[in-house]
């Protein structure tokens, strides 16, 4: 299912970002990022609050607003409830989402959705995700230190948020496309690239088919969080099963962090991870002129370790953005 | 593509673990642990002048505090991705497992908290300790009369 937008802008994006991703090769481009993952704060759930909270507040100051019509927000915590904590400061109508890792196109896509059709003038769209967090709800104490495989990916810790509205800018958003839930039987939890990589190709295939266009129509197509791994895996079942080659392409897991010198194995994963290198790398370049037109593939394994631990195999789902860059 | 298909597909393009490295690995790590334990049970022996027997708990006692306060101090976690399961297996990697738990669970509160969770991970290894404990002490009766 994808969606024309005729009128959509993204005005201005916020990146907030941790520790690991500081020194990462595009820390330089993000707006604040922190040395510890306490931020000050007692907990590290208070911490993913502070870092989604300050975001929202950074894009607000911006593009000069004291306010957007709706907030739309997801993380990966149980009753996303950074997101809901950061909500309950902000007093802006709000609505909390989760579709795993590939929340933060959902967020755009229901937020391009409201603009469009004149519901609402102007929207932010947030994610967040924290490495250690996430890692107690979803693995172990994050002290705890069992041996890890190659292909498991680490959680980015970030916050990410984007002012969208009716109010024309640089970067348009162009189309989006509703990703179907995909599963092709991946039972083993570290391997998150193996169970999105379907995912993903169905949405770009999706995509493609309902717009009528090739491949070469994007000077870059990114997903979200597939890992090096994944990213292999990808391009060989999109060549295997719909014959398209991917070329022009690259996973935001891989460019996140320095792979060679930074201990997280496959690469980066998160709802963060995404937004992460989009608004501040991917973003940068379109404004420059380097790229024109790009997609968004946003990956999500909708993981539950009660699921998994009665031996069920993980299913994912994809969301893609088109964004444009506007004369 | 069916799903089987898709799963050597997956195969291909992952990294294999490699299972003889580690194993040699932990083998060697797992043994020094045995030796430093030996140590550790003929130095009680002999400063305390107590028998050996004796002097095994002073030595168990010795590793956990030693894994938890590693844990607490942040080392345990990289040492454990380097050594794998020569430091998990033997009674470290109980304490270890114990004191993280306690310590993430600590925001939570003492009850509901560290007492709820402290044995989430090594809750299994008790349960089933207990019960293999059982079964070959009652075997060992019934064969060799006690």
């Amino acid at each position: 299912m994808t969606f024309n937008f005729k009128n959509v802008y993204i005005n201005d994006v916020a990146t907030i970002a941790g520790p690991y991703e500081k020194k990462g090769p595009i820390s330089k481009y993000f707006d604040k990022s922190y040395s510890d993952f306490y931020f000050g704060e007692k907990t590290f759930e208070d911490a993913e609050v502070k870092m989604l909270s300050e975001s929202v507040n950074k894009v607000l100051e911006k593009v000069g607003k004291d306010s957007a019509d709706v907030f739309i927000s997801g993380d990966l915590l149980n009753q996303i409830i950074s997101s809901n904590l950061t909500a309950l400061n902000l007093n802006i109508p709000y609505l909390g989402i989760y579709n795993a890792c590939t929340t933060s196109t959902e967020g755009l896509i229901l937020a391009s959705s409201l603009i469009d059709s004149k519901k609402i003038k102007s929207a932010i769209t947030s994610v967040s995700s924290h490495n250690c967090t996430s890692e107690r709800q979803f693995r172990y104490p994050v002290e705890y230190g069992g041996s890890k495989p190659k292909v498991m990916t680490f959680t980015s810790t970030g916050a990410c948020s984007a002012y969208v509205s009716n109010q024309k800018s640089n970067i348009k958003i162009e189309s989006g496309t509703i990703g179907r839930v995909v599963d092709m039987g991946i039972k083993d939890v570290y391997n998150m690239g193996g169970v999105m990589a379907p995912a993903a190709a169905q949405t770009i295939y999706d995509h493609l088919k309902d717009t009528n266009r090739d491949i070469s129509y994007y000077d870059l197509i990114v997903t979200g969080d597939l890992g090096i791994y994944g990213k292999e895996i990808l391009k060989k079942y999109m060549q295997e099963v719909y014959n398209i080659e991917l070329k022009k392409y690259n996973d935001c897991g891989v460019m996140l962090y320095d792979l060679e010198n930074q201990d997280v194995y496959a690469g980066a994963s998160g709802p963060a991870c995404l937004p992460l290198v989009s608004y501040s790398l991917i973003l940068k370049r379109m404004m420059k002129g380097e790229l024109k037109r790009v997609l968004l593939v946003a990956t999500g394994a909708l993981h539950s370790p009660t699921l998994v631990n009665q031996k069920k195999s993980i299913p994912a789902l994809s969301h893609a953005i088109s964004l444009e860059v506007v004369e | 593509m069916d799903k089987e298909k898709y799963k050597k597909l997956v195969d291909n393009c992952c990294p294999k673990e490699n299972v003889l490295i580690n194993t040699i690995k932990s083998f060697f790590i797992g043994g020094f642990m045995g030796i430093i334990g030996q140590g550790l049970i003929d130095f009680y022996s002999c400063v305390f002048e107590i028998p050996t027997k004796d002097a095994a708990p002073y030595m168990t006692i010795t590793l956990i505090i030693v894994g938890s306060l590693l844990t607490a101090f942040g080392f345990f976690d990289k040492v454990v991705s380097w050594a794998n399961a020569g430091i998990i297996v033997p009674i470290t990697g109980f304490a270890h497992a114990m004191t993280s738990a306690a310590m993430e669970y600590r925001k939570e509160g003492f009850i509901l908290g560290i007492g709820a969770n402290i044995f989430k991970l090594t809750g299994s290894v008790i349960l089933y300790g207990v019960v293999a404990a059982y079964v070959f002490g009652l075997l060992r009766f019934l064969m060799f009369g006690g």
